[in-house]
């Protein structure tokens, strides 16, 4: 392949920098993500089995993933509609708004999480208000939620602005002139050719959310089988030492969140070739 | 159904797209709006469309003699056409044409076979039957220009709108397109109204031709009318190449470089500067001057590939004319470049100065 992409190109350049690309993604991410697999090995597949299997595990897998998960959906529909204000309209504080979607990214997650916790915590300006109609907002599975929607935001506002640039604002008329009402016309015309970039969005936020930690541990209260998360538990097993231990819920997570983001990804390619190239 | 436009003008911020414009659009005719760039025939369009909204206060769109000022876009019932055709393109041609009746309320939407029927008719007429499942992005230009028209059409809209229909395709296609077009049109007679800034479009297909030029009409007409009876310099301009002279209408005559000839239809003005215009196909060349004024001249260019001949002239005084013969005239003349010829107009346009307009 790239032996025949040499000959046959006038503009080289396929060979050194497909090596290149190779060595630096193995330096930087392959190997250390092996050694993973190879400190977890130490345990063997029953240790391994005993470890991922214990109720303490699956239960902070279970969080991290469903919070995730939810975080990442709560971003997709409400970052949706963010990313559409900002891209279809002309308000003053415009540039404000825009700006503050980063803030999430700059903010050291830990400034984040203190700020989060503040706030929920029952005593806090929102927590207070959740506390009367009976949810917790701090140091319960919904505070996780809420630490990972905020984090997850930018991806999905800035995966998808550039989609939204892109729409062509003729075929939401030609919907109009056919007869579609608005609704109809986001749903069946705008909707289909955004959803490539909503994925993406989506999956990003996602991934983010699972291996978040520094905003999640403050708010979240720790609480082994209710509110502990699992990278989280990861740091409490390095901490007593049990670097295999660590390394089996690391390796379980990486596989898990791997299979996600390779399912995402071929949803996206699925959908996005449809009408590309045709049935 | 017939269209009114009564008095509408359109501004965007401080660039006026309308001024106050008027138009009557027959029923079943085929009208092309015919205009450079920002000369507001497309704003028109879409305001007919109900896609823009006329300035507050101005005048308004009439169906027959209903108003359409209240009714949204999507009650208006026209068929539209886009530029870049603004297919669907996650759908198929098939879905594409039958969205505009899924779309429509469960009370009057037919149902899926008669759907299925309505769109293969379509397909048929625009020639494009066997492609019912392809996607837009696997079409040539001209094929996805045929799907828009169907689409259109499929809503049995009681007007159809085109706005630049051949703008986006090759020389060749847009000639067939335009013919096909001709003909659709007389199978089908649904009033239409096609936008278009090529003179030649406008003319050879369009029944009424609407001229217009910064915001406003400057002449409406059947192509022969507004071609051989231009009634402004823009419209003399527009529709063809033009020999341009200045001149003075004197006692009925008019003068201009050596000649002194009458001056049609300025019998009675006054004296004035004036000018005139005459198309290089109405120039008469000649070895030796003729019975007819005629004007001495020399031939710097020779242009003869193609079914006319086009050669550029110098007259004594300067000026640089374009004169357009047929092959078989130029074989009985035999010039060459740098030949003395005599050049005698056939026929002249004599443009008065607008009295506010010093010339």
């Amino acid at each position: 392949m790239a032996f025949l992409a040499r000959r046959h190109s006038v503009l080289p350049g396929f060979g050194p920098t497909l090596g290149f690309s190779f060595l630096y993604l193995s330096l930087v991410v392959l190997i250390p993500l092996s050694l993973l697999f190879f400190r977890s090995a130490d345990l063997g597949w029953g240790g391994f089995w005993n470890v991922i299997t214990s109720p303490r595990v699956v239960a902070a897998c279970r969080l991290s993933f469903g919070a995730a998960f939810a975080g990442a959906a709560v971003n997709a529909v409400c970052g949706l509609v963010v990313a559409w204000t900002l891209v279809r309209y002309r308000f003053p504080g415009q540039r404000l708004l825009d700006a503050v979607i980063d803030l999430p990214f700059a903010l050291p997650t830990a400034v984040s999480g203190i700020a989060l916790t503040t706030l929920y915590a029952p005593t806090g300006w929102l927590g207070r208000p959740l506390d009367a109609i009976g949810l917790k907002g701090a140091f319960s599975p919904l505070g996780v939620t809420i630490a990972l929607t905020f984090i997850g935001l930018p991806f999905v506002v800035r995966t998808l602005q550039p989609a939204l640039e892109d729409l062509d604002l003729d075929q939401e008329e030609a919907a109009a002139v056919l007869g579609a009402s608005r609704w109809r016309t986001l749903r069946r015309i705008v909707l289909p050719a955004i959803t490539p970039a909503l994925l993406t969005g989506f999956a990003l936020a996602f991934a983010r959310g699972l291996g978040e930690y520094g905003s999640v541990v403050f708010i979240s209260g720790n609480m082994p089988m209710r509110t502990e998360i699992a990278p989280l538990l990861i740091v409490a097993k390095l901490e007593q030492y049990d670097y295999a231990g660590a390394a089996a819920i690391a390796v379980l997570l990486l596989v898990a969140s791997f299979l996600l983001l390779l399912t995402i990804n071929l949803l996206q390619r699925w959908s996005g070739r449809r009408h590309m190239r045709g049935a | 159904m017939g269209i009114t436009v009564e008095h509408i003008s359109k501004t965007y911020g401080n660039f006026t797209a309308l001024r106050d414009v008027s138009l009557e659009i027959r029923s079943g005719q085929l009208t092309a709006l015919l205009g450079p760039s920002g000369s507001g025939k497309t704003t028109l369009l879409r305001i007919i469309a109900g896609l823009e909204i006329p300035d507050p206060g101005s005048g308004a769109i009439r169906f027959s003699r209903e108003d359409m000022a209240d009714r949204r876009v999507q009650e208006r019932r026209v068929g539209f056409v886009f530029q870049h055709y603004a297919l669907f393109r996650h759908l198929t041609v098939f879905e594409n044409v039958a969205f505009g009746l899924r779309v429509r309320p469960r009370a009057d939407r037919p149902s899926r076979k008669e759907i299925a029927e309505r769109v293969h008719t379509l397909l048929d007429l625009v020639q494009l039957d066997g492609m019912a499942e392809r996607y837009p992005s696997q079409l040539s230009g001209g094929q996805r220009q045929r799907v828009a028209l169907a689409r259109a059409l499929a809503v049995e809209p009681k007007v159809l709108l085109l706005d630049e229909p051949f703008g986006a395709l090759d020389a060749r296609v847009r000639k067939q397109l335009r013919a096909w077009l001709r003909h659709l049109h007389q199978e089908i007679r649904v009033t239409s109204v096609f936008v278009t800034h090529d003179q030649d479009e406008a003319l050879e297909v369009a029944d009424h031709v609407v001229i217009m030029n910064e915001g406003r009409i400057e002449q409406e007409g059947t192509p022969e009318s507004v071609f051989h009876q231009p009634a402004t310099e823009f419209v003399m301009n527009f529709l063809g190449d033009v020999n341009v002279f200045h001149a003075r209408v004197e006692d009925g005559k008019i003068s201009f470089a050596s000649l002194r000839l009458d001056a049609p239809g300025h019998a009675d003005s006054a004296d004035a500067p004036a000018r005139v215009f005459v198309r290089p196909h109405e120039l008469d060349l000649a070895r030796e001057p003729g019975p007819a004024p005629s004007l001495p001249a020399t031939v710097l260019t020779v242009h003869a590939a193609g079914p006319t001949v086009r050669l550029q002239l110098r007259t004594p005084l300067g000026e640089t004319l374009v004169a357009v013969i047929t092959q078989a005239r130029f074989r009985d003349l035999d010039v060459k470049c740098g030949d003395q010829v005599h050049v005698a107009p056939r026929d002249l346009h004599v443009f008065l100065p607008p009295p506010d307009r010093a010339m």
